[in-house]
C-alpha cells in the first residue's frame, strides 16, 4: 500500500469531501497561503481559492463564525493555530457551540469541525506546546477526535464532515510529518470505535496521539522481557470505546492509561475511574496514570523532555503495574 | 407620515406586543411563577419593532439576554415563548434554555444569549455563510451598550468589514451595562464612532423613535443586501426597568427613571399617530385589548403545557449521540 504523511492525509480527507460537498469550506490563521504553521494544508496549496481563505487573528470570532455558518447551511472547518490559542476564543466553543442546540431544545444540526495542532514540539513553550483536549471531555457538547496515524486522520475528518454534530480534531504537530499506509480506495472511521493496535496478555496501555508510537515503542521493548502489552488507541475521546477497554483489561487484569497532557485531572482519570467502576473485580493492581508534570511547559529541551512522557515512562508503569 | 395606516399600526402592534409580553413576564416573576431570570425590554421595544420591520423571513438575527422584543418582532409565536419561561416541554427550547436562550431557527432567530458579546461571532459566522452561498439574506446583531466593550466586539466588526459581510451590527444603546453607567465604562459617547476604526459606516439615532429606527435601518439594511457591507447603528434609548426583574437599582434614583418614562416609545408614537389621525381612542384600545387578551391565553397555554420528564434532560445535545456516555 502507499505510504502518504499525516499532513497529506488530512488534506486528501478535506480535499475529497469538498469535491463533494459545496458547502464545505476551511480558514483560519495562515491556511491559505502559507498551508497551515505545520504543514497540514500544504497539498491543499492552490485549490478551492474561494472555499480555503486566511483570516484575522481573531479567534473567538473565527470558533464562533463556524458556529454561524453551520446554522445557515454551511459546513465550516475552522483551524486554530495552536490548541493552546483555543483559550483566546474559548468562549464561542464551550459557551455557544457546546451549548446551543441543547439549550435550543435540540434545534439546528452544528455541522462544523474545529482542527488543528496540539502537543510539544522543538522547545515551543508554555504558550504553544499544550495538550488540552480533557477539557473537550470535561464540557459536554462537542465530539473529540485524536487521530494518531496517516490511515486514521484521513478517515475520522471524512467521518467528521460527515456529522451532523460538532466535532474538535486534535493533530499532534510532531505527527504531520509521520508517514504511513493511508488505501487510495475511500473508507470512513466511524467515532468511538477504538483500534488494538498491538495485542498483548499481560498489560493494557490506553493512549491517544503521538502516545501512541510511545507505547508501541514500550511494548515492543516489554515484549524482549515477556511481557505481553496490549496497546489500545482510542482515536475518539467523546464518545471512547468503554467496551474495548474494559474487554482488553478482562484479558490482561492491568491497566496503564498514558497521555502527555498533564497527568493532575488528565482524560487518564476519568477512564481509570470507568474501568475501575464497571470492571473491578478483574483489576489486579491500581491502574496508572502517565502524563505530563503538572507544570507548564519549559523551555529548555531537556526541562521539556523531563516534564514530558515518553516511552520509557510507559515502561516503567508496566512494570509496577505487573509487579 | 408617508405610510399606510396598516403598516403603521402594524408597528404600533407590535410595540404593544412586545411591551404586554414583558408587562407580563415582569408580573408573573415578581409573583413566583417564573423561575431564573427575566431581564425586560421595557422601553425599547421601538428598536426590535423598527429594525426587523426591514426584514425578510429568511433573514436572520442574534438576540441578547434582554431578547423577548426581538423574538416577537421577527415573527415568534408567544404561546411558545411563554411556555418557554415556564419551562414547558411546549416551548421553544422544551424548557432546556428558558428567558435567555429562546430561539426558533425556523424564522431566522439564532437565539437570544446569555453571554454578553456572545450573539456578535455568530452573526458573522452567519453572514459569511450567506456570503459563501451567494445568498441575499442579511443579518442583523443585535446587543448591548456593555457588549460594545468585549473583545467579541471588535473582532467581529472587524472580520465582518475585512469580508464585507451582509451583517448590520445594532447597539442598543441603554444607558447602563448591568448596573454600571454606560457613560462610566465606555471610551466613547457615541458608540458608532467606533465604526470608523472598522471602515464600515455608523450611525447614531433616537431609539425611542420607531419611524427613525425603521427608516434608517432599511438605508443600512438595503445596502448590506446589495453587497455593501457591514453598519454599526448605535439606538440610544433608556432602560427604564432594572437590569433584570428584582434588580434593587441602587445605581440611580427613582426620579431620573420617572424623567424618562415621559419619553418612553409608545406614548411618543401614539401622539404622532394621532396627530396623524391614523388611530384613535377607539383602535387603540382595541389594539391594547386585544394584545392583553393574546399575553393571557399564552399564560393559559404555558400553564396547561406539560412539564418536562426527567429523561428528557438526556436529549438534544447531538444529532447522533450513538456511543455517548450521559
Amino acid at each position: 500500500m502507499r505510504e502518504i504523511t499525516f499532513a497529506q492525509a488530512l488534506g486528501e480527507a478535506i480535499f475529497e469531501e469538498m469535491e463533494k460537498d459545496p458547502t464545505i469550506f476551511t480558514y483560519g490563521e495562515d491556511v491559505a497561503k502559507q498551508g497551515g504553521i505545520f504543514g497540514a494544508y500544504k497539498s491543499l496549496l492552490g485549490k478551492f481559492p474561494e472555499r480555503i481563505f486566511d483570516t484575522p487573528i481573531s479567534e473567538e470570532v473565527i470558533y464562533g463564525s463556524a458556529l454561524g455558518a453551520a446554522l445557515v447551511g454551511m459546513r465550516p472547518i475552522a483551524e486554530f493555530h495552536f490548541a493552546d490559542f483555543l483559550f483566546t476564543g474559548i468562549q464561542s466553543i464551550t459557551l455557544q457551540i457546546e451549548k446551543i442546540r441543547y439549550m435550543t431544545g435540540g434545534q439546528g444540526k452544528l455541522h462544523l469541525l474545529l482542527r488543528g495542532p496540539d502537543g510539544i514540539s522543538n522547545s515551543a513553550a508554555a504558550q504553544h506546546s499544550e495538550s488540552i483536549e480533557t477539557i473537550f471531555m470535561h464540557i459536554p457538547g462537542i465530539k473529540v477526535i485524536i487521530p494518531s496515524t496517516p490511515y486514521d486522520i484521513k478517515g475520522l475528518v471524512k467521518t467528521a464532515l460527515r456529522e451532523d454534530d460538532p466535532v474538535i480534531c486534535f493533530e499532534h504537530k510532531m505527527l504531520y510529518k509521520t508517514k504511513g499506509p493511508v488505501p487510495e480506495k475511500e473508507y470512513l472511521i466511524p467515532f468511538g470505535v477504538a483500534d488494538i493496535k498491538k495485542e498483548g496478555n499481560d498489560v493494557t496501555v490506553v493512549t491517544m496521539s503521538r502516545m501512541v508510537h510511545e507505547s508501541l515503542k514500550a511494548a515492543e521493548e516489554l515484549e524482549h522481557k515477556g511481557i505481553g502489552v496490549e496497546v489500545i488507541d482510542l482515536r475518539t475521546l467523546v464518545p471512547w470505546d468503554k467496551k474495548t477497554v474494559i474487554e482488553s483489561v478482562k484479558k490482561t487484569n492491568h491497566l496503564v492509561v498514558a497521555h502527555e497532557t498533564w497527568k493532575r485531572a488528565g482524560w487518564g482519570a476519568e477512564i481509570a475511574s470507568v474501568v475501575q467502576e464497571e470492571a473491578f473485580d478483574y483489576l489486579d493492581a491500581p491502574i496508572i496514570r502517565v502524563g505530563g508534570k503538572n507544570v507548564p511547559m519549559p523551555f529548555n529541551s531537556l526541562l521539556q523532555d523531563f516534564v514530558t512522557p515518553n516511552y520509557k515512562d510507559i515502561i516503567k508503569a508496566a512494570k509496577k503495574v505487573l509487579r | 407620515m408617508a405610510y399606510s395606516k396598516d403598516f403603521l399600526l402594524n408597528l404600533y402592534k407590535t410595540i404593544v406586543r412586545i411591551r404586554n409580553f414583558e408587562l407580563m413576564a415582569e408580573k408573573l416573576f415578581l409573583e413566583g411563577e417564573l423561575p431564573g431570570f427575566i431581564h425586560l425590554y421595557i422601553g425599547e421595544e421601538s428598536i426590535a419593532t423598527g429594525v426587523i420591520a426591514n426584514l425578510r423571513k429568511d433573514d436572520f438575527i442574534t438576540s441578547t439576554h434582554r431578547g423577548h422584543g426581538h423574538m416577537i418582532a421577527k415573527g415568534a409565536d408567544i404561546n411558545r415563548m411563554m411556555a418557554e419561561l415556564f419551562g414547558r416541554t411546549t416551548g421553544y427550547c422544551k424548557g432546556k434554555g428558558g428567558s435567555m436562550h429562546i430561539a426558533d431557527f425556523s424564522i431566522g432567530v439564532l437565539g437570544a444569549n446569555g453571554v454578553v458579546g456572545g450573539g456578535l461571532p455568530i452573526a458573522v459566522g452567519a453572514g459569511l455563510g450567506i456570503k459563501m452561498k451567494k445568498g441575499s439574506q442579511v443579518v442583523v446583531s443585535f446587543f448591548g451598550d456593555g457588549a460594545s466593550n468585549t473583545g467579541a466586539f471588535h473582532e467581529s466588526l472587524n472580520f465582518a468589514s475585512v469580508y464585507k459581510l451582509p451583517v448590520i451590527f445594532v447597539v442598543e444603546n441603554n444607558k447602563f451595562a448591568s448596573t454600571v453607567r454606560t457613560k462610566d465604562t465606555t471610551s466613547v459617547e457615541n458608540i458608532s464612532d467606533r465604526a470608523v476604526g472598522y471602515g464600515i459606516l455608523g450611525i447614531t439615532i433616537d431609539g425611542n423613535d420607531v419611524i427613525t429606527v425603521y427608516e434608517t435601518a432599511k438605508e443600512i439594511i438595503k445596502r448590506a443586501r446589495e453587497g455593501g457591507g457591514p453598519s454599526l447603528l448605535e439606538v440610544k434609548t433608556y432602560r427604564i426597568k432594572g437590569h433584570f426583574v428584582g434588580d434593587p437599582e441602587l445605581y440611580r434614583n427613582k426620579k431620573e427613571v420617572e424623567e424618562f418614562w415621559l419619553n418612553e416609545p409608545i406614548k411618543k408614537f401614539e401622539k404622532r399617530l394621532m396627530e396623524a389621525k391614523m388611530l384613535n381612542e377607539t383602535e387603540k384600545n382595541k389594539i391594547w385589548e386585544d394584545s392583553e387578551k393574546e399575553i393571557k391565553e399564552a399564560v393559559k397555554f404555558a400553564k396547561e403545557s406539560p412539564i418536562p420528564k426527567e429523561e428528557d434532560a438526556l436529549t438534544d445535545l447531538f444529532v447522533n449521540d450513538s456511543g455517548y456516555d450521559y
